[in-house]
């Protein structure tokens, strides 16, 4: 029990990651858009529990609200949208199956080489909070308050543009 | 094996998955569902590198992530709803007309 106690964070954390991994896989071979839906935000949950593990609390707030409580909920609303029983998307894969297994067992390779071979320039940190959300605000604000803006800029940008999209398609029918 | 060894590899397994997803599958709010996944893992090692080094500037470079991320799908979902008014149906290989 103590042994259980003293190692509940690293447990939870496999779960929550095993949880991740199961449900990115979900993703690839269900056939439904919704289920899919379902898959990525029971990942992004599972994500939001590792970010809360870590102790990037408002992280993992974010993560629930703005991916699981925006965006995904946008799309479930698009996919409601759609007629569920469009049998047009019939096939579940493309004709680039292998090729893409290919690339993807080269990725994960590379990808993985790197992460165990620079095994020494990571410490392996503890759990809990490393900084807290004073210290995030206060260097977001001084220190890359550029960022900031541009982002609110790219906001405006992208609502613009999805404005002007609607707008050519109506131009197009009147 | 640290536990950064073992999100890092999460996160890479998520970024090569939501790769193949976007590659393989042909539904095309499907592909834009993977292309989430491939944003959170980055952010998954973004997180877990700024905690490895007790530095804010990979929460704030997740934070700006989770904003681009919006904006994407802001103009991906109306592009997307359009292309399936016009072809009448989601599934990829219907627009091919659109290679150049």
């Amino acid at each position: 029990m103590e042994w259980l106690l003293e190692h509940l964070d690293r447990l939870l954390l496999y779960v929550f990651g095993a949880g991740a991994l199961v449900s990115a896989l979900l993703m690839l071979v269900l056939r439904q858009p919704m289920r899919v839906a379902l898959a990525l935000i029971s990942a992004m949950v599972f994500l939001g529990g590792i970010y809360g593990l870590l102790g990037v609390h408002f992280i993992a707030a974010f993560q629930v609200l703005i991916y699981v409580g925006a965006i995904m909920v946008f799309m479930v609303y698009v996919i409601m949208m759609l007629d569920p029983r469009d049998p047009s998307c019939a096939e579940r894969f493309s004709v680039l199956v292998l090729p893409a297994v290919v690339a993807f067992v080269l990725l994960v390779g590379v990808l993985g080489y790197v992460v165990w071979a620079g095994a020494p320039a990571l410490a392996g940190g503890a759990y809990g909070s490393v900084y807290e959300l004073r210290q995030f605000a206060a260097s977001f604000l001084k220190e890359y308050w550029l960022h900031f803006e541009l982002t609110s800029v790219l906001l405006v940008v992208a609502v613009v543009a999805a404005v002007a999209v609607i707008q050519v398609h109506r131009g197009r029918h009147d | 094996m640290t536990d950064a060894q073992v999100l890092l590899t999460l996160a890479v397994a998520l970024f090569a998955i939501g790769f193949l997803g976007v590659v393989v599958r042909r539904h095309i709010l499907i592909m834009l569902m993977c292309m989430e996944l491939m944003l959170n893992g980055v952010n998954l090692s973004l997180v877990t590198f700024a905690h490895e080094q007790g530095s804010p500037l990979g929460a704030v470079l997740v934070f700006l992530i989770f904003v681009v991320a919006a904006a994407e799908i802001a103009i991906a979902i109306p592009i997307a709803l359009l292309l399936v008014r016009r072809k009448r149906t989601v599934d990829l290989y219907a627009y091919t007309d659109l290679k150049g």
